[in-house]
């Protein structure tokens, strides 16, 4: 089932600032929630998202309760060369979910 | 009248005399209070001191509803090799939690702008803390207005 | 891709070809506007980029649903339907639409849990699960741009008047026919929130407020509540009937689904 919506450019050129968007499904439940009858609901974020270009880290977040559900987020990096950008999300109960985006550089 | 039982009598005893050291019971859910917010940002800048500048906020003063309030945080900063954003670091007043987000940059990063969408349980203020590669630390804060949806909804 | 310029260009295209409104209480033609309209321009942008909006997660797991193979007779919907940008562009802008077999008004909901069952063997989905909001909204998107065309087989008439007659009858505590904010009301404000004409354009829509996507029937099942009225159970035939009432009065308006709103 599809679980995130990546936006990366398909091309840019060598030395373009470009913005990457992404958007994870995840309920993000902020452990302060109670249900009807009382009880807690238990914390379920995601905890931390990375980004690597090439295999290189170039974007790192710490996520909170504070973050809102389906988690949006959105930076930028330098385009340098063709390749690959992977993304991983992991969080609570062992959540770990990762997705990949190519970039062609000219 | 049948007398209280006494491991009941002890509880109610303790919980009393606990209320009654810190004062007035108040029955709100648990809040950030000023002293957390500043412990959570002395976790982060130790005992550096925080210019203010550099660093600006993006949030709609009046938020459409407050599960979800799109947030731009960005830092002037030529974003070279030498002179950069190394991260920025976001905080709240009234959250049960002091923590928005950390978000870690670097040269690469091209431009010290990272968007995302955020949870403000009230009207607060929001601080947002830039570490520069120098090991400098840079601020701003602003003031967001939060009001509750105009009709309550059934939890589904 | 920014949906306003579609959005405005529909609209223009559809306004001369409109019939005339079926009630003297609905709101004319060149005055009908979207919730969209209603919204801070951050919201907005939520819901114009495909790769922003969450509503469209729903909508890439109703794709998924699609082609999987369910059932008894082990069928997946495109086996019978087929590519459904085809099949189903325009289905969701005619419904609730007559069922000849239950001789009554269906809504989108309904039609797949119906399909479900005759055609895959298969139990129906529960309402507001996220299986059949993620196929509902997946058929839904097929028709965005497309306006509004609810109401138009006569078969319908009974069941639309019996929805107006919902729409416009006091109920609850606070004694409010839906009519009173969203025909006489709406661009002021309750509290905080703009009250808006109610036009329900882009259902199942990604709602702020609930933080994943929803029907319209679980938000005319929260009005109530508002309005302190014992809701109808999802299904009910006053929803069904509403929900036809509210499609026929926003004829001509394009659909947005999945709209996202406050």
């Amino acid at each position: 089932m599809a679980s995130a919506l990546i936006n990366v450019p398909a091309k840019a050129k060598r030395g373009d600032i470009i913005e990457i968007k992404t958007l994870m499904s995840h309920i993000m439940e902020t452990g302060y929630r109670r249900t009807a009858t009382g009880e807690i609901i238990p914390r379920d974020i995601i905890t931390s998202f990375s980004c690597r270009y090439n295999g290189a880290e170039i974007f790192r977040a710490d996520l909170f309760p504070a973050t809102a559900a389906n988690p949006f987020i959105t930076f930028s990096t330098i385009a340098t060369d063709s390749g690959k950008f992977d993304f991983e999300w992991i969080g609570d109960n062992g959540f770990s979910e990762i997705a990949s985006a190519s970039i062609t550089v000219e | 009248m049948r007398e209280p039982d006494d491991s009941t009598r002890r509880q109610f005893l303790g919980l009393a005399g606990g209320v009654v050291a810190f004062g007035v019971v108040t029955l709100r859910p648990a809040e950030a209070t000023p002293a957390m917010l500043a412990s959570a940002i002395r976790n982060v800048v130790g005992a550096a001191v925080v210019k203010t500048g550099k660093v600006k906020l993006d949030i709609p003063p009046l938020v459409e509803n407050g599960n979800t309030v799109p947030m731009t945080v960005s830092v002037t900063s030529p974003m070279t090799s030498n002179d950069y954003v190394k991260s920025i670091h976001v905080f709240n007043e009234k959250n049960p939690q002091p923590n928005v987000g950390n978000f870690y940059l670097g040269p690469r990063a091209g431009r010290a702008q990272v968007s995302t969408r955020i949870r403000l349980a009230d009207s607060q203020k929001i601080v947002a803390i830039a570490q520069l590669s120098d090991g400098s630390f840079w601020q701003t804060s602003i003031d967001v207005v939060v009001t509750l949806a105009a009709c309550t909804d059934e939890v589904i | 891709m920014k949906s306003t310029p579609a959005i405005a260009a529909a609209m223009l295209l559809v306004a001369t070809v409109i019939a005339v409104p079926l009630f003297a209480t609905e709101i004319p033609q060149a005055q009908r506007r979207s919730g969209y309209s209603f919204m801070t321009p951050d919201t907005q942008a939520m819901q114009n980029d495909d790769t922003a909006n969450p509503g469209m997660l729903g909508v890439l797991d109703g794709e998924a649903l699609w082609k999987k193979k369910t059932g008894a007779l082990n069928k997946a919907c495109a086996d019978c339907h087929n590519d459904a940008q085809a099949s189903m562009h325009g289905v969701a802008a005619r419904y609730p639409a007559f069922d000849p077999t239950l001789g009554r008004p269906v809504t989108l909901e309904q039609r797949v849990n119906l399909c479900r069952v005759r055609h895959q063997q298969a139990t129906p989905l529960p309402y507001e699960s996220r299986d059949l909001l993620a196929l509902t909204a997946f058929v839904a998107r097929q028709s965005r741009g497309v306006p509004i065309e609810t109401g138009a087989d006569p078969q319908l008439a009974p069941f639309v008047a019996k929805g107006h007659d919902l729409f416009m009858q006091r109920q609850g505590q606070l004694n409010l026919g839906c009519t009173n904010c969203h025909d006489d009301n709406w661009d002021k404000h309750l509290a905080g929130s703009a009250i808006t004409q109610a036009q329900p354009t882009g259902y199942p829509l990604y709602r702020l407020e609930w933080q994943s996507l929803g029907s319209l029937e679980r938000r005319l099942r929260a009005c109530m509540t508002g309005i302190r009225a014992q809701p109808f159970d999802y299904g009910a035939p006053e929803l069904v009937e509403l929900e036809l009432y509210l499609m026929t009065r926003a004829r001509g308006m394009p659909v947005e689904t999945p709209a996202v709103r406050p």
